[in-house]
């Protein structure tokens, strides 16, 4: 298997691994955004715990 | 995707049941995503008029087809949260709209990506990719006027009504943009032929089935973050093993 | 006080709106002339080529009227939302839709129908044909009260809210769509030697279903929204 060739694709290389490329960078970009989000909400929960039990 | 059973329908519940089911989707979609891409670029044939280039639809055709039927399923949820008052359906609306506009933005990226090579422009207005920009500007509608709704009771609504609308709405666009298109003969993005080597049907139902666990898993992922927010002055927020750390 | 029936609760609220509309006729104005103004940048942008401004017409001049109706929609709900009439309208008994039904004719009266009407004067900077200005005008004619219904929706939705005129708009245009489409290929079907009869009654159609639903729909957005 060439591949040199295979990422070549025939000449088509940047539209393909342009298409599967820029695909997988927003899902990775939505897999990190959503675990973030739920970090911080953890980290908003508990900061609330705490300020109550100062009190 | 729903799970029928009415103990869950309560944001407690069904809290730390999506926290255990988000590995039996996340790992199959990442397995069936590997095993697509194998059959699409090293079983698959060449084709004899689109070359390399169409091994692009094995993530265009999943993610067109997904960004729809996600619409679907989001006002649907946003109906049952309209209709029958339950707010984990409301949430389960808002939790799958980003995922379904990404998805119609990729489909978007890939089918322009697909049609400079064939057809020379970077934009054709083809019917179809017409329509998912459209449904990509819904999406995005629905979001942004959730987005500025303070008062989650009333996003929730005003976002069923606008998604009821819209999918109400989708097959009159579709049927205006269909005939639009036909009358000012923009190209078609189509395959060629009408049968497909079988190689190329198992590829795309890999990557379909792929890309469909994986929408299920990232909306079960954000569900869970929007009844932590939703929620957080309950009792069992606070009695939570995450919080109590 | 004896019961209104529904036809003078629609003409009631018509008049108030039309009434109150003509207090403030700066309002009216400004969106007919935004129209005109923006018909005209195209020629300024485009080039005067006859051939080219006559084949853009149509389209310049349903997006415009887009354009047009969404800048006057905050007008629809808003006054009567700040001041408190609109809550004493949903308490009355007789029905809310039919009183939104009130609110888009007077909408519609303000900024669709003076659309239409000027529409051939517009036409005929572009070279259009006495044949395509006709059609052009019937176009409009069915197809601004649904938009003054889509955006009636669309109002409701985003009462009180923040981010006011463009928020409706992106939440609208979307929908407005089909009846750009139709509105526009109405048009050109004529000047292309086709009968406009398709388009035309698919406007039609568009009109009849809006008529149906979009005062309901709009009454339940508006309920939502008020709570």
């Amino acid at each position: 298997m060439n591949w040199l060739e295979f990422f070549a694709m025939k000449g088509y290389a940047w539209y393909v691994w342009g298409s599967y490329g820029v695909s997988l960078l927003v899902i990775i970009v939505e897999i990190v955004l959503v675990r973030h989000r739920g970090k911080n909400t953890l980290q908003q929960l508990r900061l609330m715990r705490d300020a109550e039990n100062m009190e | 995707m729903a799970i029928n059973w009415f103990k869950y329908a309560a944001p407690s519940t069904f809290y730390g049941l999506a926290g255990k089911l988000i590995p039996w989707f996340a790992w199959p979609a990442a397995v069936l995503f590997c095993v697509g891409m194998y059959i699409g670029f090293f079983v698959a044939p060449t084709d004899a008029v689109q070359s390399e280039a169409y091994r692009i639809i094995f993530i265009h055709v999943p993610a067109s087809i997904l960004s729809m039927i996600i619409y679907l399923v989001m006002a649907g949820y946003a109906a049952l949260g309209l209709i029958f008052n339950t707010r984990l359906s409301s949430m389960m609306a808002t939790a799958l709209a980003p995922t379904g506009a990404l998805l119609a933005f990729i489909s978007l990226w890939t089918g322009a990506l697909w049609g400079k090579p064939m057809w020379g422009a970077w934009w054709v207005w083809d019917a179809r990719l017409t329509s998912e920009l459209i449904l990509l500007f819904l999406y995005l509608g629905f979001i942004s006027l959730q987005a500025s709704i303070e008062d989650p009771r009333r996003a929730d609504r005003a976002g069923a009504l606008l998604a009821i609308v819209g999918s109400v709405n989708v097959p009159i666009i579709y049927f205006s943009v269909q005939w639009w298109n036909t009358l000012h003969q923009g190209s078609s993005i189509k395959l060629s032929g009408t049968s497909m080597h079988i190689a190329m049907q198992q590829a795309m139902f890999a990557m379909l089935a792929a890309m469909w666990l994986y929408v299920i898993a990232i909306a079960l992922l954000r569900v869970r973050s929007i009844i932590l927010e939703r929620e957080r002055n309950t009792q069992w927020v606070a009695e939570l093993a995450e919080v109590k750390q | 006080m004896s019961k209104l029936s529904l036809l003078s609760l629609l003409g009631l609220v018509i008049s108030r709106d039309l009434t109150l509309a003509m207090r403030r006729r700066a309002d009216v104005l400004t969106t007919l002339i935004f129209f005109v103004l923006v018909v005209s940048l195209f020629p300024l942008a485009v080039g005067t080529e006859m051939d080219m401004l006559r084949k853009m017409a149509p389209g310049v001049v349903w997006v415009a009227a887009l354009l047009a109706s969404m800048l006057s929609l905050g007008r629809m709900f808003s006054a009567d939302y700040l001041d408190g009439t609109l809550e004493q309208m949903l308490l009355v008994p007789q029905s809310l839709s039919m009183l939104v039904l009130g609110k888009i004719v007077a909408h519609w009266m303000l900024s669709g129908l003076p659309l239409v009407l000027i529409a051939p004067v517009l036409g005929l900077q572009f070279d259009m044909s006495g044949e395509a200005l006709l059609v052009l005008v019937v176009a409009l004619l069915i197809g601004t009260p649904v938009l003054s219904m889509i955006g009636a929706f669309g109002a409701a939705l985003t009462l009180g809210l923040r981010g006011g005129g463009v928020l409706v708009s992106l939440l609208v245009l979307p929908l407005c769509i089909p009846v750009l489409i139709f509105g526009a290929g109405a048009v050109t079907a004529v000047t292309s030697g086709v009968s406009p009869a398709s388009n035309l009654s698919l406007l039609g159609a568009f009109l009849l279903m809006s008529l149906l639903f979009t005062p309901w729909v709009s009454a339940q957005a508006l309920r939502i929204s008020m709570e």
